[in-house]
């Protein structure tokens, strides 16, 4: 660990990790709440978009692609608040519009559809400072309005009629949205990648959700899960010679299988807490049956071994459970 | 609390179209302070559209709004109304009840703020007069439908509301949660609160109701008291029931009930 800190470039590549990590869940949480768990992925799209123009024009590929990408989820945002186009048909339109401008316009820049890789995948380990200062700037941002306005985001996100009789300016929140989702896409171009980004705007989530309850709690928690992947997969990339994009979503995933599990077990945890009288339920709803043909009366030391069931005793009787009541015994 | 009998909403000569099509057709509806209305009709009959218009979630074509006096467009004082939509809680799953419950208060906060004291006050409060205590902490997918509609109804009272305005909350419910569902309103309006509640039939509220519109085919068919009616209504919400006992509230299955069981008076 001390070796990877005392390069410059895996230093930058770690804070880039972590930043990413953090605010990819924080604003993904509310786009997951929404449904729209693909938009990042569109946007990745749209992005690309940019980068092909930046190619062109000989630009600087960031700046035009955050443009770019905030644009087309205004334009889907307002499509979709009009009622001219579902969630899922304006993303639809995102995707392929945006990859083929992008290939397109890097194709007659002269780069070619090759060019753009690097932005797909990302290069965490190339991050520049200037890069670093854009990705900090934006974490500020994002967490602050994540956090800071999580009961209005969150009102939005659930019941946006409700939302609206508090007097809340929902259309603006949902563009507030989608544009910090646009800005954590584009820049993200530069750390995981486009492809990839949107896989930490999800699935953080999504494993959240199986491991704590309430809105607030998972949304915490995603943002620790992000954090601790993107932290633990650029290091690990570092060690197995690997892409650190794959490696932090891979990682991600990992959390988001075991997530199951551990969920079942917390589960049933917390009902055993909450809800003890359940299991008497149980029993008494069981079907009370009598032992046939039973002239053998029990009774402690009568050579079937005892056993406490609740609040009486069983004996165990050729491979039955038999208990006393009245004048008989009853399976147990 | 306001001055008795002063106006809580005030709609004129309301028309509504939607894709083209007339829904409402100069609808003419007011309520007043401690009042409650219930708004009837059959299924398309405009009732949901027209508390929707009310509430400035659907544009209309011709005609006016007021609330508290003030024309909905400059209408501000949000936390004066209490909002409860027909049960729909597909987006609120993952969230606590008391979290559901905490977004009642957003009109009366302001961003950047944490919530203060006298709101954590008034959630807890809604989620008690709704008899939720002890589900306050579950997640609202956990809940019986019945439960759920109540944890929509505390949403709308956590902000302290002048003028509650209730669609179809009996949609679905058995009696018992109707008449849990009854005594909170009736403390409501003994308290001063305006009550707009549509209804598809009347059942256990029919009690606390003071004036039935019956909306048809777009417009006002009766308004007046609901004795006027005759049974019609009341006889159709027998039926009603029928179907609702056996079809609600099964959600959630033995400890749905369990949970309900505990709490109820």
């Amino acid at each position: 660990m001390i070796e990877i800190l005392s390069y410059p470039f895996m230093q930058r590549a770690l804070i880039a990790a972590l930043l990413t990590g953090l605010i990819a869940p924080a604003i993904g949480t509310y786009v997951v709440q929404r449904r729209l768990s693909l938009l990042g992925d569109g946007l990745g799209h749209v992005a690309l978009a940019g980068v092909g123009l930046a190619l062109l024009t000989g630009t600087a590929p960031i700046p035009i692609a955050v443009a770019a990408c905030i644009a087309g989820a205004v334009v889907v945002e307002v499509l979709r608040q009009r009622g001219k186009a579902s969630g899922d048909v304006g993303l639809a339109i995102l995707f392929y519009g945006g990859l083929a401008a992008g290939v397109f316009l890097s194709g007659i820049s002269g780069v070619g559809a090759g060019g753009l890789a690097q932005y797909l995948f990302g290069s965490l380990t190339t991050v520049t400072r200037d890069d670093l200062a854009l990705v900090g700037v934006l974490a500020i941002v994002i967490l602050v309005t994540t956090l800071g306005l999580s009961p209005q985001l969150y009102a939005v996100a659930t019941d946006d009629e409700f939302a609206r009789t508090q007097g809340l300016r929902v259309r603006l929140y949902h563009i507030a949205v989608v544009s910090l989702a646009a800005v954590t896409v584009a820049l993200a171009m530069r750390t995981v990648g486009l492809l990839l980004v949107s896989a930490l705007m999800v699935v953080p989530v999504a494993a959240a959700r199986n491991l704590v309850r309430g809105f607030t709690a998972a949304l915490i928690c995603a943002i620790a899960i992000g954090a601790t992947t993107a932290v633990a997969g650029a290091v690990g990339s570092f060690y197995v010679d690997a892409a650190p994009g794959a490696f932090i979503v891979l990682l991600a995933i990992a959390v988001f299988v075991l997530s199951w599990p551990l969920s079942y077990v917390l589960r049933r945890r917390r009902a055993g807490a909450v809800l003890p009288e359940l299991v008497d339920d149980d029993e008494l709803a069981a079907p009370h049956t009598i032992t046939e043909n039973h002239p053998h009366r029990h009774a402690p030391g009568c050579g079937h071994p005892a056993v406490q069931h609740g609040d009486h005793t069983d004996f165990i009787h050729e491979g039955h459970r038999h208990a006393a009541h009245a004048d008989h015994y009853d399976e147990h | 609390m306001l001055l008795d009998g002063s106006s809580v909403l005030a709609a004129d000569d309301l028309t509504v179209e939607l894709g083209g099509l007339p829904v409402l057709r100069g609808v003419s509806l007011s309520i007043r302070t401690g009042e409650a209305v219930a708004l009837i009709g059959g299924n398309g009959s405009g009732k949901s559209t027209l508390v929707r218009t009310l509430l400035g979630l659907l544009p209309h074509q011709r005609g006016t709004v007021r609330l508290f006096g003030s024309p909905l467009r400059s209408f501000r004082e949000w936390y004066r109304v209490g909002y409860v939509p027909q049960r729909s809680v597909a987006l609120l799953g993952g969230s606590k009840v008391r979290e559901v419950v905490a977004a009642g208060r957003l009109a009366r906060r302001r961003p950047f703020r944490p919530m203060r004291q006298d709101d954590r006050e008034a959630v807890h409060r809604a989620i008690t007069l709704v008899g939720l205590s002890e589900q306050r902490n579950a997640d609202i997918a956990d809940l019986s439908g019945g439960q759920q509609q109540r944890v929509l109804v505390a949403r709308a009272l956590a902000g302290q509301p002048d003028l509650l305005v209730l669609d179809e909350p009996t949609s679905g419910v058995d009696l018992e949660h109707q008449r849990v569902l009854a005594e909170v309103l009736a403390e409501l309006l003994s308290a001063g609160t305006a009550v707009l509640v549509v209804l598809h039939d009347v059942g256990p509220l029919g009690d606390l109701i003071d004036r039935a519109v019956v909306l048809s085919d777009g417009r006002v068919a009766h308004d007046g008291p609901l004795g006027d009616l005759g049974q019609h209504y009341r006889r159709f919400g027998g039926h009603e029931h029928l179907d609702h006992d056996r079809t609600s509230d099964d959600h959630g299955g033995a400890a749905g009930s369990w949970l309900g069981g505990a709490v109820e008076p």
